[in-house]
């Protein structure tokens, strides 16, 4: 049904492609990246390696649950288990659009659970070359969006979709991604500094199709200026799950449930 | 909880750990701490020197957990025999309940190294001698029983038997007043309830403890040690505030011993009140601002109570302090600075730590305690003990 849809579309509109401003098509990514299913779950396995090539490894659980529509609220949930002096640590996110998360992180050595301040989107996450906003999206409001072209990456077609900061205090200048046309995954993003020196450069090194939703399952964040670099790989991906919301909370971010978390 | 009670409990649930998820994990560990100041009390040098090995053994079946966490260490200051279970209990989760028996470590509250609601036992020396902050807290022996309906959660903790905070070893540290010649312990146990929800987008939480002081007090001739019996009502108040995270809590200690506050050696009865104030100014850095203040009830009783001599308490002793936190190196280099000075009587306290994960499994840690204020105030009485530690540990 849905391909019929789009085939009508595509002879209803002569260029459809034009009729796609950089603001849907980013929105569309956004959908399509970090929204896809009603919940999520995958077991992340980042790699921080640095220049020299030496390697450390960040692993955990991590949990999705959408509360609304594509670029609404969400709520994410991240249980580690290396290395081995944050095993166990649990950390819970409730992401909104337009406003500061609200964050909270357990320190099982303690047993103590603690709000924490979340202004810093651009701070790196857990010490990786992705940031939060990276990992939980940024509010398209923030940028201004134009469809620069249209280029190849790997064989497939894409918008190349220039996102620049409508507020001058951003710690970037803008930065361009390229977006799948046919299922709007960012294939590619790159991340230019103020003065106009291309710094950071993404890619999505492995499309899987789960449960019918394309998902990046193995990705990598490039510092070119620092040569430091995190590759990310997913594994045990899956949506929809029925993920209960009662799981966002200060009982279970205590006492990880085994059901939800492997 | 009796250890052989602990033990049976534990053993208990060993047929269940045959058939289990089994995993482990431990460390072993270097910890030295040295005198920058002059010798301790017993002429050593050292606040703390050992090293630490431990085991964690984790088994999960079905709606059952069991978590075992054992230290032994050897101590170069003449300690026998330290070992230590750490944590030792089996946890039953429900739908809308669980329940966990054993010995295990809580932690309530919103402070900073500054404890309004957190009524579980510490340990100070550890705090003081330059140890992992893990060891600042002791297990309790205790079962939680934790319930979780729609309007609110609740955490009920019932201690049969009283748990004391430790206090520096008199041979370690330069503490004020003479040593006791005896120690009477509470014959009787402890409960805590806890219930706690979101308002409108902030954590909110109500606390009840019906025990014992955890610090001793002394009375005098013979010279004892005794925990004099206290309730608290308290609660709490944390969410975003501005560019950061504001914390509140406040608490009613009743000194239910000495409710007419004219015994010297029973503390008043107080309220405590904690704010403060988180916030990110910058990548990688945090900065926590603390205000925490003690008001005695009874002081006008207090003052005519207090024999000559003795040093007098102000009826309100604040203490401003914070604590800043700066990552490098992609969040392996870490340095914190934590202060706190008592504007009534000049207690201060002063932690830098800088902290190092040389890779997965080794992380190693130097800092220092300085101390400082009026000879009998709790962090005054250790001006002669400042001191500057290392820890160095490796995981698996």
């Amino acid at each position: 049904m849905k391909r019929w849809s789009v085939l009508l579309a595509a002879l209803l509109l002569p260029i459809p492609a034009l009729a796609l401003t950089g603001e849907e098509a980013m929105k569309k990514s956004q959908a399509a990246f970090l929204y896809p299913g009603k919940d999520f779950k995958a077991r992340v396995l980042m790699k921080l390696i640095n220049r020299d090539g030496q390697e450390r490894v960040r692993e955990l659980t991590m949990l999705r649950r959408n509360v609304g529509a594509p670029g609404g609220e969400q709520k994410y949930f991240m249980v580690f288990f290396k290395p081995n002096d944050v095993k166990d640590m649990s950390f819970m996110t409730y992401k909104y659009p337009a406003k500061d998360d609200d964050r909270w992180m357990f320190i099982p050595a303690v047993n103590m659970v603690k709000r924490i301040a979340a202004q810093d989107k651009r701070s790196s996450f857990v010490g990786s070359d992705f940031t939060y906003e990276d990992v939980s999206g940024r509010d398209i409001e923030d940028d201004s969006h134009a469809i620069e072209r249209e280029e190849k990456v790997g064989g497939r077609d894409c918008y190349v979709v220039k996102s620049t900061p409508k507020t001058g205090d951003a710690d970037f200048g803008h930065k361009l991604t390229w977006v799948d046309k046919a299922n709007f995954l960012p294939l590619k993003e790159e991340q230019y500094d103020r003065k106009g020196a291309r710094y950071k450069e993404f890619s999505a090194d492995e499309v899987a199709e789960v449960k019918g939703f394309p998902t990046v399952v193995r990705r990598t964040m490039k510092n070119l200026q620092t040569g430091h670099r995190t590759e990310v790989g997913y594994s045990k991906t899956d949506y929809n799950l029925g993920i209960d919301d009662s799981l966002f909370s200060e009982r279970f971010l205590r006492q990880p449930p085994r059901k939800w978390v492997d | 909880m009796r250890s052989s009670t602990l033990l049976f409990c534990l053993l208990a649930a060993l047929p269940m750990a045959a058939r289990a998820e089994v995993a482990f994990s431990g460390f072993v560990q270097q910890n030295t701490a040295f005198n920058s100041d002059g010798a301790n009390p017993d002429g050593r040098h050292y606040k703390w020197l050992e090293e630490r090995a431990r085991l964690q053994v984790d088994a999960t079946k079905d709606a059952w957990h069991l978590l075992a966490k054992g230290d032994v260490a050897y101590d170069h200051l003449g300690r026998q025999g330290e070992s230590e279970l750490r944590e030792g209990y089996v946890d039953y989760t429900a739908d809308g309940w669980d329940l966990r028996i054993g010995r295990q470590v809580i932690t309530w509250g919103l402070g900073d190294l500054v404890f309004v609601n957190d009524v579980f036992p510490k340990d100070h020396e550890a705090l003081f001698a330059g140890r992992p902050l893990e060891y600042l807290k002791r297990g309790v022996d205790a079962v939680k029983l934790g319930a979780y309906p729609e309007f609110a959660s609740f955490e009920l903790v019932l201690a049969p038997d009283f748990r004391e905070s430790r206090i520096p070893d008199a041979g370690r540290f330069h503490l004020f007043g003479p040593p006791p010649t005896a120690t009477e312990k509470p014959g009787q146990g402890e409960w805590s309830l806890r219930a706690y929800r979101d308002v409108a987008g902030w954590d909110a939480a109500l606390y009840l403890h019906h025990g014992f002081q955890r610090t001793p007090s002394m009375r005098p001739n013979p010279n004892t040690f005794f925990y004099p019996e206290l309730s608290i009502y308290g609660a709490s108040l944390s969410g975003r505030a501005g560019e950061g995270v504001l914390s509140l809590e406040a608490a009613y200690y009743d000194s239910r011993q000495d409710r007419a506050g004219s015994d010297f050696t029973v503390p008043n009865s107080q309220t405590r009140l904690l704010a403060a104030w988180q916030t990110q100014p910058w990548e990688d850095f945090t900065l926590n601002l603390q205000y925490y203040a003690e008001h005695m009830h009874d002081y006008a009783a207090y003052r005519a109570a207090l024999p000559a001599g003795f040093p007098v308490e102000a009826r309100w002793s604040p203490t401003l302090g914070f604590r800043a936190t700066q990552f490098f190196l992609h969040q392996t280099l870490r340095l914190s600075v934590y202060a706190s000075q008592n504007t009534s009587n000049g207690d201060t306290f002063l932690n830098p730590e800088l902290r190092y994960s040389f890779n997965d499994h080794v992380w190693g840690a130097v800092g220092a305690n300085l101390y400082g204020g009026d000879p009998w105030g709790p962090f005054g009485q250790l001006a002669r003990d400042d001191n500057a530690y290392l820890q160095l540990r490796y995981e698996f």
